[in-house]
């Protein structure tokens, strides 16, 4: 069953970080000026930001995770557990939280697990870190996305290029009796694992010295190799406006709440028509959702906590909050999160 | 629901048409292409406005107004 509460775990902060280095979508010399202004007046993603060609996951997650820590004066030594999501780790393994549990200098017994999740990773590794912080008791947890998906998409890819920007977030978790229930639902449909994908390189299809490497046509404007990320546009589009919504009703009718009880509906930032056209089906008002996009482009799973920390880092850090969580995308995988905060610690978003 | 609602809202959403100048016989390619920022457009409006699926192949197959106009119709009640 998708649908499922944990108590006893606190959100007790977040912070988010991203490359200095900003590309400008205008600048995308790939498409005709007014292709350009096509797709970021549809996608909404004007700019985003690339990490160098040096800096890997484990970099932006050390950095969003040591800020983190110290706006909350939290100490390595006292980490019981590291959760990281991501797809782009340093290395096909080990796994990269366990490099961090070492860069960060937490102890031994912290105990370190990799997500590999994307749209929908924020959620799901919220549900995985906040099971065991709750189950184990775990006094102080750090829930960590790191995203470098800027180094996956082909340059001659228009349907991936200029849409992902890379970051990192960091969400530190606390066991606490007093907490309200986090409630989630989580849901999955592998049969359309082919939507979104890396095809070669993994055991299925491992590197070939010529195929993997060869450019392939696929539509005028759509040109990538077997190692890059393919997407299929509007598979993934009808997915999200078919699932999206009733998950999100599910949600709040199984934690006993309203659909409008929520202060805002912070959503996996995928492209601003996906967001808009699920809020539309939702019936709610623009208002209450958070917008990153424009800035930072789809940081597939850290768009959610980086929307938190670069646009509602007042609310959350002065009052209470209903939060509700919501990512779509690779698997094909969606889940959705009702959360309750109370004045939270969001340090400033960081430029590295 | 009619086709000269469907019009007023396909008119409304794309810019590159001018409002007033799309009738049932109208050709789509004529106006523009199924390009993938396009077809998104358009299924979002048709997804969002009458809570009906549109898929690629719907789009290519699909010559004039009507044509897409009577996609809609069928499916919505084959749901209804």
């Amino acid at each position: 069953m998708g649908l499922f509460s944990i108590a006893n775990c606190r959100i007790a902060g977040a912070s988010a970080c991203v490359p200095v280095n900003v590309v400008n979508n205008a600048d995308y010399e790939y498409l005709a000026p007014s292709e350009r202004e096509m797709l970021i007046k549809t996608t909404g993603v004007a700019h985003r930001r690339v990490a160098d060609a040096t800096t890997t996951s484990a970099d932006l997650a050390l950095q969003s995770a040591q800020h983190l820590m110290q706006s909350m004066q939290w100490n390595a030594s006292d980490i019981d557990l590291l959760v990281l999501v991501t797809q782009t780790g340093d290395y096909l393994m080990p796994a990269t939280s366990r490099l961090l549990q070492h860069r960060l200098g937490c102890p031994k017994h912290c105990i370190t697990l990799d997500v590999n999740s994307g749209c929908s990773g924020f959620v799901d590794g919220l549900a995985v870190a906040s099971a065991l912080v709750s189950s184990a008791g775990f006094k102080k947890a750090l829930l960590l996305t790191a995203e470098i998906p800027s180094r996956y998409a082909s340059p001659t890819d228009k349907s991936t290029f200029p849409l992902f920007g890379d970051a990192a977030a960091a969400v530190a978790l606390t066991s606490d009796k007093d907490a309200a229930p986090l409630f989630f639902n989580l849901q999955t449909d592998g049969s359309a694992y082919e939507a979104i994908m890396i095809p070669d390189g993994g055991m299925r299809s491992p590197v070939h010295p010529v195929d993997s490497f060869r450019l392939n046509t696929f539509a005028p404007g759509i040109e990538r190799n077997r190692l890059q990320l393919a997407l299929d546009g509007i598979k993934v589009f009808n997915f999200s406006l078919r699932e999206v919504a009733p998950n999100i009703r599910d949600l709040f009718s199984f934690a006993g709440k309203e659909l409008t009880d929520a202060d805002h509906y912070v959503f996996h930032q995928a492209n601003m028509l996906i967001i808009d056209s699920v809020r539309k089906k939702l019936g709610l008002e623009k208002e209450l959702f958070p917008i990153s996009i424009d800035r930072y482009g789809n940081t597939s799973s850290a768009s959610i906590p980086l929307t938190m920390v670069s646009e509602l880092s007042h609310e959350l850090s002065s009052k209470k909050q209903q939060l509700l969580f919501s990512g779509f995308g690779v698997g094909l995988a969606w889940g959705s999160c009702l959360a309750e905060t109370s004045h939270i610690f969001v340090p400033e978003l960081l430029e590295v | 629901m009619n086709i000269q609602e469907f019009i007023q809202k396909v008119e409304h959403e794309f810019d590159q048409i001018n409002p007033g100048s799309l009738t049932p016989e109208s050709k789509i390619r004529d106006y523009f292409e199924w390009d993938s920022i396009n077809a998104l457009v358009f299924i979002a409006l048709v997804n969002v406005e009458y809570d009906v699926e549109i898929n690629a192949d719907d789009l290519q197959q699909s010559e004039t107004v009507t044509d897409l106009y009577q996609i809609i119709e069928n499916r919505k009640n084959s749901v209804a």
